[in-house]
This record gives C-alpha cells, sequence and structure tokens, in this order.
C-alpha cells in the first residue's frame, strides 16, 4: 500500500525548507508553541508508561514510600514471582492460544468470504454485506446473554475453543468489511487468464487472488491482533474458569481480587508483561499502521 | 471489537458491482468452493453473532432466569422496571455525559494537535507540516495499541491517593492539599478523571486519522486562502474543517459508540461503580444483573437499551452534521 505519510512528505519538502530564508517571526511563535503543546501531550503519553516500567522494579513498600524514588536494587523478582506465583504465565500461554488460533482462523475465512462477497455476484450478496455491517455496529452487550446460554448449549463454555469460535466470529465482520475493498481492487484478467489455464476456483483463490491481497490481508491481520489481544468483555462473560484465563482479564482480577493487599510491584510487572506484545508489533508495524489509518480517509 | 474503529472510512458499499458472470456448469470444484467459502463463514456469522442479537430482543420479554426452562412472555415490563431502576437509570445517565463529552474533547483536542502537526510551518511558500512531527504521531497513537484493561490500571495507580505519580507532582509542586486526595473516589472528580483516562488513549489514534485528512486537501484551497488574507485559525475553522466533516463524523460516530460502552475502563479505575455510583456504566449493571443475579430477562433488556442509545446517538450525528452541512451550502449560494 502507498502511504504518503508526514515522512515522505517532509523529506521531499526539506530541500525547500533550506532554500527560503529565516521564516517570519509569526511563524517562529506558532511552531515553538505547536511544540511546546505537542511535546506536552508527548509527555503526558510517555510519563504514565515510565512509571510504570520504573515501578515494577519497586517493592511494595518502595512504591508506598515514594512516587519518584528509584528502586534500590534493579532485579526481575517482581516479573518472576507476577509469572509463576500470581499466573500471568499461564494466562499469557491462553492467551497466546487463544489470540493465535483465532487470528488465523478468522484471517482464512474473513478473506474467503470478502474474496466471494468482492468477485463473484449472486443473489443476496449485497444483504449480506449490510448485515456484516450492521454486526459491527451493534453492542456486543446486547448478545451477551443468549451468547452465553448458546455456547453452554453446545458445551463450549469456559473453555479455550469456545473463546476461540466466539473471538472469530465476532471479528469476521471488521475482517471481511476491511479486506472487501482490497479483493475488490484485484484485476479480474489475472483471474481470468489462470482459469483458461485450467485452474480451478480453489486453485485460484489460494494460488493467484491470495498472494496479490497480502498487504491488505497484513493490516487486517495487525489489527485484529490488537483487538484481540486487547478483547475483554468476552472472555470476562464467557470465560469464568481460573485456569482458562486470559492475560486481560486476568489482569483486571488480579488488580481487584486482593483489595487494598495487592503487591503492587508484581502489578505493575505484570502490566508490563501484557504490554510488551503489543509494544512490539508496534514497534515494528508503526508505520502500516499509521499508513492504514492514513489509506482509510483517502478511499 | 475495538479494532473497528477503521470500517467505516472505506465506504465499499459504493464501489461498482462486480461484473456479471457467464453461467457455468456446477461442477464440484465450483459447488464445494461456494459451500467453503461463503457458506462456513456466514454459518458461524449467523450462529454466534446474529442469532444471540435476535434472541436478545425475544429474551428481554421475558422474566427468563436462565438456568430453568420455563420463561413467560411479560412484553415490555422488564423496560418498565428499568425506567423505575434508579441504579440503571444512573448508569444510563453516566453513560449520557461521557457520550457527550469523551467525543467532543477527543475530536477538539486530536483536531488541534494535527493541525499543528500538519499546517503549523511556514504560513508562506508550501503548505507544510511541522518539524518531527514523525516522533510526535509514533508517541501519541502507542496508548491506542496499549489494551484498555491495561490503562485504566496504569491510571488507576497514577490517580491513588498516597502512591499515585499525580498526587506526588501536585504534593511535589507545593500544592499540599492534594496530599491524599481519592480522585476516584470523590464523587465531584471521579467521573472527569475516568472520562480523561479514555480521552489519553483516543486522542493519539484520532490525530493521526485527522492527520491523514488534512493531507488529502489539495494545498489549492490553503493557497487561494492565504492569498484572500485569511489567518491560520480562519483556515482551520472555514476551509479545514468543512472539508474533513466526513472524517469528523465517522470519529465522532465510533467515539460515541465507545462512550455509550466505556466497560473496561470503568472496570478497572472503579470496579464497583465509584463513589455513589457516580462512575457506573451500563454494561457493569448487565453484567452484574445477569450473571450476578441470574436475571437474564431484565439484562438483556439493558442490552438492547443500549443498543437503542448507540444508534440514537447516530441518527443524531448524522442529523446534526446534515444541518451543519447544509447551512453552509446555503450561504455559499447567497
Amino acid at each position: 500500500m502507498s502511504t504518503d505519510t508526514a515522512d515522505t512528505r517532509e523529506a521531499r519538502d526539506a530541500p525547500t525548507v533550506r532554500a527560503t530564508e529565516r521564516p517570519p517571526a509569526g511563524d517562529r511563535v506558532v511552531a515553538t508553541v505547536s511544540h511546546v503543546v505537542l511535546g506536552f501531550w508527548s509527555l503526558l503519553v510517555i510519563i504514565p508508561l515510565l512509571w510504570t516500567l520504573l515501578s515494577s522494579f519497586k517493592t511494595s513498600r518502595e512504591i508506598f514510600a515514594s512516587p519518584f524514588g528509584l528502586p534500590a536494587d534493579w532485579n526481575f523478582d517482581n516479573y518472576v514471582s507476577a509469572w509463576t506465583t500470581q499466573g500471568i504465565g499461564r494466562y499469557f500461554l491462553n492467551t497466546v492460544i487463544v489470540v493465535g488460533c483465532a487470528l488465523v482462523i478468522v484471517m482464512i475465512l474473513g478473506s474467503m468470504c470478502a474474496y466471494v462477497l468482492a468477485c463473484y455476484s449472486f443473489p443476496g450478496r449485497r444483504f449480506i454485506y449490510y448485515s456484516m455491517l450492521a454486526g459491527l455496529t451493534f453492542p456486543i452487550f446486547m448478545a451477551i446473554v443468549p451468547l452465553f446460554f448458546v455456547l453452554k448449549q453446545i458445551g463450549l463454555l469456559n473453555t479455550l475453543p469456545g473463546l476461540i469460535l466466539t473471538y472469530v466470529a465476532f471479528a469476521l465482520p471488521f475482517t471481511v468489511f476491511f479486506l472487501y475493498p482490497f479483493f475488490r481492487a484485484l484485476p479480474k484478467e489475472i483471474s481470468e487468464a489462470a482459469e483458461v489455464d485450467g485452474a480451478g476456483e480453489w486453485r485460484r483463490f489460494f494460488q493467484v487472488m491470495l498472494p496479490m491481497a497480502a498487504p491488505g490481508l497484513a493490516s487486517v491481520a495487525i489489527f485484529n491482533f490488537l483487538g484481540l489481544w486487547n478483547q475483554f468483555l468476552l472472555p470476562v462473560a464467557l470465560n469464568t474458569k481460573r485456569e482458562n484465563y486470559v492475560l486481560s482479564q486476568g489482569m483486571a482480577s488480579f488488580a481487584s481480587q486482593a483489595g487494598y493487599n495487592v503487591d503492587y510491584g508484581r502489578l505493575f510487572a505484570a502490566v508490563v508483561i501484557t504490554v510488551v506484545p503489543v509494544l512490539v508489533v508496534y514497534a515494528i508495524f508503526q508505520r502500516q499502521l499509521q499508513g492504514s489509518v492514513s489509506q482509510g480517509t483517502s478511499k | 471489537m475495538t479494532a473497528s474503529s477503521l470500517v467505516p472510512l472505506t465506504d465499499a458499499a459504493t464501489a461498482p458491482p462486480a461484473r456479471r458472470r457467464s453461467r457455468r456448469p456446477l461442477t464440484f470444484d465450483r459447488v464445494s468452493f461456494f459451500l467453503v467459502f461463503l457458506g462456513l463463514p456466514l454459518a458461524l456469522f449467523l450462529f454466534i453473532v446474529v442469532w444471540p442479537f435476535a434472541q436478545a430482543i425475544w429474551y428481554s420479554m421475558t422474566d427468563w432466569t436462565g438456568f430453568t426452562p420455563d420463561m413467560s412472555f411479560v412484553g415490555l415490563d422488564n423496560y418498565q422496571k428499568l425506567i423505575h431502576d434508579d441504579i440503571f437509570m444512573t448508569a444510563v445517565w453516566n453513560n449520557v455525559q461521557l457520550a457527550v463529552v469523551v467525543p467532543f474533547v477527543t475530536v477538539v483536542l486530536s483536531f488541534a494537535l494535527a493541525t499543528m502537526v500538519t499546517v503549523a510551518g511556514a504560513s508562506h511558500g508550501r503548505v507544510r507540516g511541522l518539524r518531527g512531527s514523525g516522533f510526535y504521531r509514533v508517541i501519541s497513537f502507542f496508548p491506542y495499541t496499549v489494551p484498555a484493561i491495561i490503562i485504566g490500571l496504569i491510571w488507576a495507580q497514577m490517580y491513588d491517593p498516597s502512591s499515585g505519580l499525580l498526587n506526588g507532582l501536585l504534593t511535589g509542586i507545593g500544592l499540599d492539599r492534594f496530599d491524599s486526595f481519592p480522585w476516584l473516589g470523590d464523587t465531584l472528580t471521579a467521573m472527569p478523571a475516568s472520562m480523561f483516562v479514555i480521552i489519553w488513549g483516543f486522542v493519539g489514534f484520532y490525530m493521526v486519522l485527522f492527520v491523514a485528512a488534512i493531507k488529502g486537501i489539495p494545498s489549492e484551497f490553503y493557497d487561494a486562502a492565504r492569498m484572500d488574507g485569511a489567518g491560520r485559525f480562519r483556515i482551520a475553522w472555514s476551509i479545514t474543517i468543512p472539508l474533513i466533516r466526513d472524517t469528523v463524523q465517522t470519529a465522532y460516530i465510533y467515539l460515541g459508540i465507545l462512550a455509550l460502552d466505556a466497560f473496561v475502563y470503568m472496570a478497572a479505575l472503579n470496579p464497583g461503580g465509584g463513589p455513589d455510583n457516580s462512575t457506573l456504566v451500563m454494561p457493569q449493571r448487565l453484567l452484574e444483573t445477569a450473571f450476578a443475579k441470574g436475571q437474564f430477562g431484565l439484562a438483556s433488556a439493558m442490552g438492547v437499551v443500549m443498543a437503542i442509545a448507540t444508534l440514537v446517538f447516530a441518527a443524531i450525528v448524522f442529523t446534526v452534521n446534515r444541518l451543519v452541512s447544509g447551512d453552509d451550502d446555503k450561504a455559499g449560494r447567497a
């Protein structure tokens, strides 16, 4: 995808900046004010995160002594105890399993569905498309009670497969909706050429169309990963067995279960453990994420 | 789903209709292809998403308590009960406050920051962004990727009366009355403090969205406005906002849907609903009614109320946008 973000534009503009003479005073004032405001906002974003990181190395006593103090000795005790005794390791593993499986399944089902909706015409196509859109808009809370009993009936309540199934179903509308324009934009001639060469419907999809839609698949997969990793309501309502907890609900129960006796150092360490995967994804795909947001508006 | 914020931007529905294909014989390849490619996803969607939504409407008109098969139809009794349920009405009111404040503040703030990033550069020559804007965008976008529950937990610690960083900073600069001020435990501050957390998490995302929209505006518009002597604020107000109106509308609707939910943030900041239920939101009451009290009929009615609130909010935003743009058209012609 073409991402004409500020960076590329800045790069292009760089020579003109140097070519012009000193900007007038008014410009400098505006630029300074902008830098101050944007800098202030950036600090407001960074400080809580850095403070969390710092606190994750402190003992509870140190945390209560002063919010500013540095940890007396830097070690990973909090991380180790959060991972083992607090069950964060278990929750982490559950989350990886659930999000990993759901992500793979929803990307496969979603791209198949989007491909058929985008590239074939048949009665009811439009209706399916709009009911997917409606499925995105309605609050999940409306469906949560019946969903609980649907899963109970098929025996998947409080199980990881049940959670995976629900994740897939609720991520499907987003996936289809966002992949639809990608398949739509693919040149039909290539598929037709493959057909002339004798490739069946299945083969044309997996060997011709799907690889061409790869950029679209990548950005949808990133957004789905974040959405599923951060999912909270579905597990809280549908997955109440402690050994099956995912990270988000494990964190919530960790924070609330002990009331005022929470081991804060451990809590901060658990917070860092939960954030690290999304931080890694963000660091790697930052450009692509912002690019997708930008691209959305230009359509 | 949280990731849905992007969806309406790609207005795929307006794409040209699919090419008509000539009729083909129904080979095994073709039949199996359609069954799997369309049938499988749709079956899942119908069974796990559509079917529960439909059932919710039926349940909301019964007195079902869940674990027994008997339920009787009670019409709109549940809805009547909700109107007389003071705690639920408090929750509705809290969600309404959130839906009024959060989208407005987030959109204004992210628009202001986006404007600074894009057009705060020199006032002559080409329209260009601020130096180092990439850095600001990368930093402020990051909270969008952090799980909402974690954002809530981090800020719950920030607001902690004795060990939180906020009171530490405030007393550090000499404001001693904040020594152990309970931001989340005081009826006056609990709601604004919670609203701030939600806004903090979303400003960066919408800033990036607005930056992209502003960059999509042809620079001739800005050149012409400058030629006519328009200042920066005038340009932002009369050129930028009208031209990115649809993006603003999308942002507003998504933020509204989020504010009418707000469950995760509130569950992290004040699991019990806050002092005097001042931060209790509808979903919290719904989950309690359903899974703690077993009043599934009543809880389903709450879910339906939430859905209606979402639709009403979207309708209001669409109407306001249409009215405002209608005025502009008239002014333009006059």
